[in-house]
């Protein structure tokens, strides 16, 4: 079954292609991951695929449902999720609550305007920071915490949605060596019920952890296939590797 | 504890003030459920609204009309103008909420201007001008409410259920999506949250409060006029909530306080008290840009590590 089908997508900002036409399947299950040098377009078809930004042509099936037309948390409600290439939490809120909130989305408690939150929730947040090894920082707000255990976080918040689809933009990005090992054998413990499509710069780690690699350049996907055929292939050399 | 304090003291105010003090603190209560409304979308919310004063002066006004007009009692006024008051928020809501941000100020303050430059000029209906008189005060189960005393308590009863209820609102599940929205929208949504929901929710919500408000506001004054409609009244209730803390409970209630005891107490002896106004909030900028009550717990940490 496909998790993911993109066909014939596209975004313009002003004229710019910055998504010229793609398309792309994905096989629920999958670990993919989107390659290619910068302003290839890789995180605005993330955006594209979770609905932060319109498309202008093209249809998005999340697992055989056309999700084009449909805002963003309509599709979080189908199973998608994301973490994103720039921090975005909650800094001011404890490490436990921004998981909670995370999980309160997809609850109907959510619009409960009178009760308070449940203790339950803490408690699966707390377990959830225990997968990413959080849970002795739980109670400390995000600005207290390193950079590393914020990039956790946002894992942890993606995977406490127990999604189908996991979108990954950049998961290493900015982190120690020690961190990356962490953060990679996190990454490599996701369920295979869940399909991960992940963007991520550092080659020499990502594509170990990918099945199938997907190439972008200028907003087409170039090259396609396992890892030995995409770095065989002379376009991901030309593109991406330079040489 | 807290709480129990701050209903006791305003409860024991009666027994030491006078009749122009208690009448005060009526209208510094009425003010400050007025102004816990504006927190609902400004300190909660993060929506800075310029036309609040819209829901205080429709909810009196529909409350004075069906009275005089159609000659209805108060059990029936009162329920009906909160209702028409919310509806009207809920078509405002859908409206402004188009917008965030300085946007959505200018659309509430395009829709309050609407309403009010209506009552000014829907003169056979509102007597312009003039304003609406010949009002009467609600009797509750045949309690007199138009002495001081009792209708002061009257307001507290009110103004502590309305501010209780409130607090729950902003501490429930929900409330910490509204602030989350507030935060980081874009996040929120990548949650699952109905951003847009979530506000205008919130948007109902602190319209029936400012209905309520308005209720009371018409019940003190036995008298309704354009003016509580206006621009002033909105950005008063703005300052107040600015002034005594945005995104705290306590902090629209203090900065009620500073508002009318400057307008009511400090002009019986200032004749510039516009000015001594300004000079306050300028203080209060400058040296809480927080807010009163988040200044001064500040403080107060600072003060009790030092000792």
């Amino acid at each position: 079954m496909e998790a993911l089908r993109i066909q014939n997508l596209k975004k313009a900002f002003g004229g710019l292609p910055a998504i010229a036409d793609v398309s792309l399947s994905v096989q629920a299950g999958e670990r993919r991951l989107i390659i290619g040098p910068n302003g290839a377009g890789k995180t605005t078809l993330f955006n594209l695929l979770t609905g932060d930004l319109p498309r202008d042509a093209g249809s998005i099936e999340l697992f055989g449902a056309e999700v084009a037309r449909l805002a963003t948390h309509r599709r979080v409600h189908l199973g998608l999720a994301r973490t994103y290439q720039i921090i975005t939490l909650f800094p001011n809120d404890t490490l436990e609550h921004n998981v909670a909130l995370s999980l309160l989305g997809l609850s109907r408690t959510r619009w409960n305007t009178f009760g308070r939150l449940p203790e339950s929730f803490y408690r699966e947040a707390h377990a959830v920071l225990a997968r990413v090894g959080l849970e002795t920082v739980a109670k400390r707000p995000i600005a207290e915490v390193a950079y590393g255990e914020k990039r956790r976080v946002e894992i942890a918040m993606a995977l406490a949605q127990k999604p189908r689809l996991l979108l990954l933009d950049e998961p290493l990005a900015g982190l120690s060596r020690e961190e990356r090992a962490q953060v990679k054998s996190l990454i490599g413990a996701i369920p295979r019920e869940t399909t991960v499509v992940m963007i991520e710069h550092d080659m020499d780690t990502a594509l170990d952890m990918a099945e199938r690699i997907t190439v972008l350049h200028y907003g087409r996907v170039i090259v396609e296939g396992t890892r030995a055929e995409v770095v065989a292939d002379p376009k991901t050399r030309e593109v991406y590797l330079g040489h | 504890m807290r709480w129990i304090v701050a209903i006791a003291l305003p409860a024991l105010l009666p027994l030491v003030a006078g009749e122009y003090y208690i009448n005060l603190a009526s209208q510094i209560v009425i003010f400050a459920v007025f102004a816990a409304s504006i927190n609902l979308l400004l300190g909660y919310g993060g929506l800075p609204t310029l036309g609040h004063a819209a829901y205080l002066g429709i909810a009196a006004y529909v409350s004075a009309l069906l009275q005089l007009k159609l000659g209805f009692g108060h059990w029936m006024a009162a329920p009906i103008a909160v209702l028409a008051t919310t509806l009207m928020g809920g078509a405002f809501g859908l409206i402004a909420l188009r917008a965030t941000g300085l946007g959505f100020l200018m659309l509430t303050l395009a829709l309050s201007q609407v309403l009010w430059g209506t009552a000014y000029r829907w003169v056979s209906m509102t007597d312009g001008d003039n304003g609406l008189r010949g009002l009467a005060r609600p009797a509750p189960f045949g309690l007199d409410l138009n002495q001081a005393m009792p209708f002061y308590y009257f307001a507290l009863l009110i103004g502590v259920v309305s501010i209780w209820l409130m607090a729950r609102f902003v501490n429930s599940p929900f409330g910490a999506t509204l602030k989350g929205a507030r935060d980081q929208p874009r996040r929120m949504s990548a949650l699952g949250y109905d951003v847009w929901l979530i506000r205008w929710i919130a948007f109902v919500y602190a319209s029936f409060w400012g209905a309520v408000s308005g209720l009371l506001f018409v019940y003190y004054h036995k008298y309704i006029h354009p003016v509580s409609l206006s621009l002033a009244n909105s950005a008063e209730g703005l300052l107040a909530v600015i002034a005594g803390g945005s995104g705290t409970l306590a902090g629209p209630l203090v900065g009620a306080a500073i508002v009318l005891l400057l307008k009511n107490w400090a002009s019986a002896y200032i004749e510039r008290w516009n000015m001594l106004l300004g000079f306050v909030f300028v203080f209060i900028v400058v040296f809480m840009p927080e807010g009163v009550v988040p200044g001064v717990q500040r403080l107060w940490k600072r003060f009790v590590s030092r000792t």
